[in-house]
């Protein structure tokens, strides 16, 4: 990514370990953008009845119960949102420029020039950006472009009670989140880590990262996530070496004998 | 490029079992339809371009024709999942070599024209504007083919659908073989018997190609190649293979002598062509559909990750 300005990159630390599950993220960003309902499902998942991210929810919190070795039980909750990767799958395969990078290095649909062709939805790798059947075209954070814009914090992170969404420039972010697991592991929390901190990840690590207290998979984060368009070249690589078999079984089919017509 | 999981199903974990990727949203038909009937103009533009440099007049009319109509049908196809003619359009806004769809779009607008141009002269109104533009028009045409039929393979492996992106390597040939293949069974369905040697020698190499570049990729694949066996996908691309077997060997003997068996060797091959495509967009939803297929591949990686540095001194 380059720097247009000397803007820096912005971006969420979400601390999970202090999220009481309150919901007031999913509800601000719900008011905020004017994102539309999306039914009322009772899924029988502990607290959680949103599911999932999805076109109509931005923010979603996860609520896992889990049972402990002394019978007690744990409650691990969680706010996730769109990661807004260094290197984007949803933006490198929208045809249309509709997706783009903002100054503030993140990653916003432009809503009048989305034509709804739906690649961006099965090129990320997080599940994250999905369609509204509406019209087809897709929805997904924008980190408040409006509000940072205008020197605001994110409607998420301003409503969050706990400081469990953390808005700032990301360098400051992965700097607080290093000494936060620092001081948790310190304190006995053993299974505290970052996910999406690491620039050397499959994504190039993302603009909005988290604290965890176990792996990823079981708040339904995706481990070691990669960009698709990381193996690009090979692809059209092989392909080319495809569409060179394709005429040269053209060429032999043909070749063959001339009186055999 | 390593997939094969060691990581036993049972071990994974996730959230109440709900997928951690969105499966693809475009419709089936229209999408693997286009697969399909994209391929089929690419082969046909590659069948009429042969026939027309050796002579087989009634060949390389049928496959001009079959062609362009393939692609009539490819844009219908196309715009009906985008919901509105115009909004093809914005796929010409940009020319974004990162996106594949981006390149495609560029790819079909420079087909179309030649392919209608060269299906155009086969007709007599055609013929009288087009006529001395009929062999490079159908020329332009063939020489963007083999980038249609391949382009789609790269089209689906470039998403986080973990049974097609891992299947990169091998996809294309799969989808070109499966091109070949189908658009010399329909041009072997179309054409004039003693025309249908060409079409016969390319159903027999394109059906090899299609076979041994599913074989591979399959048996490569590890826990990822799992939805291209099971439940509708897996159905769909054993009938696949069933009928491509049938329908190159039919091609192969009798189908050069007798009217009746390149017809029923053509359809064959035809609905191969098409079950392929159908095959593999439904292994490729189904793998989006399971986590398993997204976290198990990744959750090895990580810790062979851990091995190795816990390896180190
Ligand atoms: S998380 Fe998904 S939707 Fe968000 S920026 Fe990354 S690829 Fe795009
Ligand atoms: S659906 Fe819209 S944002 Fe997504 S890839 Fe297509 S044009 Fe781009």
């Amino acid at each position: 990514m380059t720097a247009v300005s000397d803007q820096p990159r912005m971006g969420f630390f979400t601390d999970t370990s202090v999220c009481i599950g309150c919901k007031a993220c999913e509800v601000a960003c719900k008011e905020w953008n004017h994102v539309p309902d999306d039914g009322y499902a009772f899924l029988g998942q502990s607290y959680d009845n949103t599911g999932e991210l999805s076109a109509d929810t931005w923010r979603h919190v996860a609520f896992i119960e889990q049972p402990r070795a002394d019978g007690d039980l744990r409650w691990l909750m969680s706010s996730d949102v769109c990661k807004h990767c260094t290197h984007a799958g949803c933006l490198d395969v929208c045809p249309t420029g509709a997706l783009f990078r903002t100054e503030f290095g993140t990653v916003v649909v432009q809503e009048d020039i989305c034509n709804g062709c739906g690649y961006c939805v099965p090129a990320c790798p997080y599940g994250v950006i999905d369609q509204r059947k509406d019209d087809g075209r897709v929805w997904k954070c924008t980190l408040c472009y409006d509000r940072i814009g205008a020197g605001m914090q994110p409607a998420c992170a301003k409503a969050c009670p706990t400081e469990s969404i953390q808005y700032g420039p990301l360098d400051e972010l992965r700097e607080r989140a290093h000494g936060r697991v620092a001081d948790l592991v310190a304190a006995g929390v053993t299974d505290a880590r970052l996910y999406g901190d690491d620039p050397d990840d499959g994504v190039g690590g993302t603009g909005a990262f988290f604290l965890l207290l176990d792996e990823p998979e079981v708040y339904g984060l995706p481990p070691d996530p990669v960009v698709p368009t990381r193996d690009l070249g090979l692809m059209w690589r092989r392909a080319a070496l495809a569409a060179g078999t394709f005429v040269a079984a053209g060429v032999a089919a043909f070749a063959g004998r001339r009186g055999g017509r | 490029m390593k997939e094969r999981s060691m990581v036993p199903r049972a071990e994974f974990s996730s959230y109440y079992g709900r997928p951690v990727l969105k499966k693809p949203v475009w419709a089936e038909l229209d999408i693997a339809g286009y697969f399909f009937t994209g391929g089929v103009a690419a082969g046909s533009a590659l069948l009429a371009a042969g026939a027309d440099l050796t002579g087989r007049p009634s060949m390389r009319r049928s496959a001009r024709l079959t062609s362009f109509a393939a692609l009539g049908v490819s844009g219908v196809a196309l715009v009906h999942d985008l919901g509105r003619p115009e909004r093809f359009a914005n796929m010409l806004r940009v020319m974004k070599p990162t996106s594949p769809m981006s390149v495609g779009s560029w790819l079909l607008t420079a087909f179309a024209a030649p392919a209608g141009v060269a299906a155009a002269s086969e007709l007599p109104v055609g013929r009288r504007l087009f006529g001395g533009l009929a062999r490079p028009a159908g020329l332009a045409a063939a020489a963007v083919a083999p980038a249609i039929a391949t382009y789609t393979a790269v089209l689906v492996c470039d998403t986080a659908v973990p049974s097609w992106h891992a299947a990169y390597p091998e996809l294309p040939f799969v989808f070109a073989g499966s091109a070949l293949a189908g658009s010399a069974g329909l041009s072997m369905l179309l054409s004039p018997v003693p025309e249908n040697a060409p079409a016969a020698r390319l159903a027999l190499l394109g059906s090899a190609l299609e076979l041994v570049a599913a074989q591979r990729m399959e048996g490569r694949l590890g826990l990822v190649g799992e939805p291209y066996r099971e439940g509708k996908a897996g159905a769909k691309l054993r009938a696949s293979k069933a009928l491509t077997v049938a329908g190159a060997v039919a091609a192969a003997t009798l189908g050069r002598r007798s009217r009746l068996a390149a017809v029923a060797a053509g359809g064959m091959l035809a609905a191969a062509s098409a079950l392929t495509r159908f095959g593999v967009f439904e292994a490729g939803v189904a793998s989006a559909e399971d986590p398993v297929y997204a976290v198990a591949p990744q959750r090895e990686r990580v810790e062979q990750r851990e091995r190795v540095t816990e390896a180190r001194p």
